[in-house]
């Protein structure tokens, strides 16, 4: 059976959490540079400039791209032909996201009672979610997940008879009242199916699956490509200071559900969308 | 619609500074301004810990500051949040404010009536905007780590005029013009 050090995993957790916040990824970059040369609005073009020379600045000055560097989403897969050895699986998560968020001097923005309110001091705990999975590695999948964003997400249930119209607009509703405060260009998952718990873990997935990508269903992909030009209709633009690039990608993942449930929820990110993966 | 056109500010701040502002402009600020977010505001009840009267607030918390370097990355944080406790600091004279996303008809308000002007950065540029911080120092509050109150010395910090003092507000008007039935 192989074995593998949870200091590995700690390790692997600490360089995603610097990563993330000091080099925004590929397909991010490419979809702001899309976006650029369809923006219409002279302050939305302007703003689209800002953050594609910060992504440049933030690589090569090593700082984080947005001072909020987010609480640390992890979800895991663990192959069941493998043992972690010499520590815990959440342990070594957490020692990651802590020597992460120290040594690359990203701000600590998790506090340790939701009413008390006093900060952990090293962005701990992280939020994880393991799934045991056949083989013998493990896949990490890291999101920083900002606070202004995650505030303008929203889960509801609907029963069967809703028609796609209706969860439409549910999910415009949801984007037109973070507006401006989710830092637009978003990036929106959306989660259909599941309960009352899953549907929202299942946006956060879907958050989690490359820009410009779309759902392997060929009726869902259009689905996402007609959600995102009706979001980048409204005019919110920008910042919110108008334009046509509202969102950036609009992600869909599905999952069976009880005969009398249709569970939505919309999870968004903000344009700094910092994810990574890596496999041990 | 007036061409946006570009104003330098450096604080203390008057009425007069506040009125030739319109919804649009793009403004560099110099000079001192403040540093404070939610749990600071919680803590402010009767005085805040600087001036208020002709000030600058930005609504923000740093990175840690790397070695070698006047401060981590800084940048905006949604300022709907400090809306409940804003239109006392305007009433002790605060001139302008700066976040990201919008403001509450009760602060609208209080801006007209007490000449103050709320503007953006684009969230996500604390990298860049960094650079336009030539001296930190912390005022307040150290116990509340990253959300302790600053005072920043900043050169040519850039800003978008998102509402001015007679209501003038880019968020409504930029959707409106973009907006497709």
């Amino acid at each position: 059976m192989r074995e593998i050090l949870a200091k590995k995993i700690t390790e692997t957790v600490k360089k995603l959490c610097i990563e993330a916040n000091t080099n925004l990824s590929e397909d991010v970059v490419e979809a702001l540079n899309k976006a650029l040369s369809k923006e219409e609005s002279p302050v939305g073009r302007d703003i689209l400039r800002q953050l594609i020379n910060n992504a440049k600045i933030a690589w090569r000055d090593k700082l984080p791209l947005c001072q909020d560097t987010g609480m640390a989403v992890v979800f895991i897969e663990i192959g069941q032909d493998m043992r972690i050895i010499g520590g815990t699986l959440e342990e070594a998560i957490n020692e990651g996201v802590s020597r992460g968020y120290h040594n690359g001097y990203l701000r600590k923005s998790v506090v340790a009672d939701p009413l008390k309110r006093k900060n952990t001091e090293d962005n701990t705990p992280a939020i994880v979610h393991t799934r045991i999975v056949p083989g013998e590695n493990i896949k990490i999948r890291l999101l920083a997940k900002g606070g202004g964003a995650e505030n303008c997400s929203a889960v509801k249930m609907f029963t069967p008879s809703a028609s796609r119209e209706e969860i439409n607009k549910f999910v415009l509703e949801t984007v037109e009242k973070g507006g401006p405060n989710a830092c637009p260009p978003i990036i929106v998952g959306v989660g259909i199916g599941g309960t009352f718990d899953y549907a929202p873990e299942l946006a956060k997935k879907a958050l989690l699956r490359e820009v410009g990508t779309h759902n392997s269903e060929h009726d869902i992909a259009q689905w996402e490509k007609e959600l995102l030009e009706k979001i980048n209709r409204t005019g919110i633009g920008p910042m919110g200071l108008g334009g046509r690039t509202t969102a950036l990608a609009v992600n869909i993942e599905k999952y069976p559900c009880h005969i009398s449930s249709l569970p939505v929820a919309v999870n968004i990110d903000c344009h700094a969308h910092r994810h990574k993966y890596a496999e041990i | 619609m007036r061409k946006s056109k570009i104003t330098k500010l450096r604080p203390p701040l008057t009425d007069k500074n506040i009125r030739a502002l319109k919804a649009g402009d793009h403004i560099l600020i110099s000079g001192k301004i403040f540093v404070a977010r939610d749990a600071a505001h919680r803590m402010f009840e009767k005085k805040p810990p600087f001036e208020a009267a002709g000030g600058v607030l930005f609504y923000a918390s740093p990175t840690p500051t790397p070695k070698g370097k006047v401060i981590g990355s800084i940048g905006p944080t949604t300022a709907t949040r400090m809306d409940p406790f804003t239109p006392a600091l305007l009433r002790l004279g605060l001139k302008l404010m700066i976040g990201k996303g919008r403001r509450g008809t009760e602060v609208k308000e209080a801006m007209k009536k007490y000449k103050a002007a709320y503007l953006v950065v684009p969230g996500g540029t604390a990298a860049t905007l960094s650079r336009h911080v030539k001296r930190v120092r912390t005022i307040a509050y150290p116990d509340l780590g990253p959300e302790a109150v600053l005072e920043l010395e900043v050169a040519d910090f850039p800003a978008i005029v998102a509402i001015d003092c007679k209501g003038g507000d880019l968020f409504e008007q930029g959707k409106k013009k973009y907006q497709k039935k």
